[in-house]
């Protein structure tokens, strides 16, 4: 318990997310020019905008999916794409698709994932109760409904122990409860000391301090 | 290593974790297994129907029917190879992981190899009985096949990792691999001929084993180049 703090801790002083004077052209089409932020521990990153207005493009950019026209991203003042793995062990992303296996079950594809990134040490039982999917842990995946794959994902989100989530339309598929849940655990996160990046189109509820960036 | 990822679990853990993902995967879907095989034995199987049971003209055509076959079964294979977890997105998930992509990229050819190239090798000398080859050779073919088809896997990944954003990639995936893939089926199929008639045949073995131990060390790093090119 008490190394966890200390981990939690160190996170919080180090975990900074800023970018400057980001242009991204994808085809003929400008999404965003001179667009910059600066992320700090506890803080939320509201990408609002309609359908097709350029999210989902800054998101894969902030994860490294994308090469940007210019300008840089920087993780911690170092700019990410020259500290790939330690970035990417900071981080963690809910993406449009849930990128789970259909043919694995639950508990599968969440024992492969805990082999790539840094694990929380809560118990993963607890996880699977407080997002609902316990009595689904044998079943394939292509089996559930899209709501409760969303859950799945969720779970994977819950059980890396990162400073920094990026979520594309987290609400898309869930239910109301699910909805809430989703909004309690950024909370949970931030408070934390985490970070977040969180594309939406509609209103987020969420009691922290958010910034905003308008497409 | 900052102190952040100290916690991150090794390449090694990653690399178990990934091939095992992939065997489970195959072991839940057998059809995607046995296809290549078929494919493979039906070939085989077909040509000396087709020819007449002449031995001498058997034993002659045997090592390059054999050979041939198996670079197509493989080539066939390989579309496969990252299309499913470029759709369903855990492509992207593997991108984003704090582990090396070379190493995730060996895993899954490696596995993949486990998967499309192991039965090949496997069943061949059974199939080259249909060609009278002498019993001698059985082991020689299997050599060759077991270094040309982890050789192929891992040509194929390179190819299978470029194509994979384009839909119906299989006919440029061919084309982009066949230059690559020559040395294999010649230095394969003529050794097998040269230890057929009873000649010198270690200098084939080991150039095969040559080309293989460099697609091993340079096409992971081709591929997830390459993978990080086609998720743009």
């Amino acid at each position: 318990m008490r190394r966890r703090r200390t981990a939690t801790e160190r996170k919080v002083l180090t975990a900074k997310l800023t970018a400057k004077d980001l242009t991204m052209i994808r085809g003929e089409r400008c999404l965003f020019s001179q667009m910059e932020f600066a992320l700090n521990p506890g803080e939320l990153l509201l990408l609002r905008g309609q359908n097709g207005s350029g999210k989902t493009s800054l998101l894969r950019a902030i994860a490294g999916l994308l090469s940007l026209e210019s300008g840089e991203i920087c993780w911690n003042d170092i700019p990410i794409l020259s500290q790939r793995q330690e970035f990417h062990a900071a981080m963690v992303w809910l993406a449009h698709r849930t990128g789970l296996k259909g043919d694995l079950t639950p508990g599968e594809n969440l024992r492969f994932e805990a082999a790539l990134r840094p694990q929380s040490k809560a118990s993963v039982s607890a996880i699977y109760d407080r997002l609902g999917i316990a009595r689904l842990k044998r079943l394939p995946l292509r089996l559930l409904s899209a709501g409760q794959q969303r859950r799945v994902a969720l779970a994977r989100m819950l059980m890396a122990d990162v400073p920094l989530w990026l979520m594309d339309e987290p609400f898309t598929n869930l239910d109301s409860d699910g909805r809430k849940l989703v909004v309690e655990l950024v909370e949970e996160h931030l408070a934390g000391g985490g970070l977040c990046v969180m594309a939406a189109h509609q209103d987020v509820d969420i009691d922290v301090p958010v910034k905003q960036v308008d497409f | 290593m900052g102190s952040e990822s100290s916690n991150t679990p090794g390449m090694l853990a990653g690399l178990t974790a990934i091939t095992r993902r992939e065997l489970l995967l195959a072991w839940k879907r057998p059809g995607d297994v046995l296809n290549p095989l078929f494919f493979f034995a039906m070939v085989c199987t077909l040509f000396p129907l087709a020819i007449g049971p002449s031995a001498a003209q058997l034993a002659f055509i045997g090592p390059g029917v054999l050979w041939v076959a198996a670079l197509l079964a493989s080539l066939l294979s390989l579309n496969s190879l990252f299309l499913s977890d470029y759709e369903d997105g855990s492509l992207e998930q593997l991108l984003i992981s704090p582990q090396p992509l070379p190493v995730l990229a060996i895993g899954k050819t490696l596995a993949h190899w486990v998967i499309s190239g192991l039965p090949l090798v496997l069943v061949s000398p059974l199939l080259a009985m249909t060609y009278r080859l002498p019993p001698g050779v059985m082991g020689v073919l299997m050599l060759t096949l077991f270094l040309g088809t982890i050789t192929l896997s891992l040509l194929g990944s390179i190819g299978a990792a470029l194509t994979v954003g384009l839909h119906r990639g299989t006919a440029l995936l061919s084309l982009l691999i066949l230059p690559l893939a020559m040395p294999v089926l010649l230095l394969g199929a003529n050794t097998v001929s040269l230890a057929a008639d009873n000649e010198g045949y270690a200098t084939g073995i080991w150039a095969l084993a040559a080309y293989a131990v460099a697609a091993l060390s340079l096409a992971p790093y081709a591929t997830s180049a390459a993978l990080r090119i086609s998720n743009e």
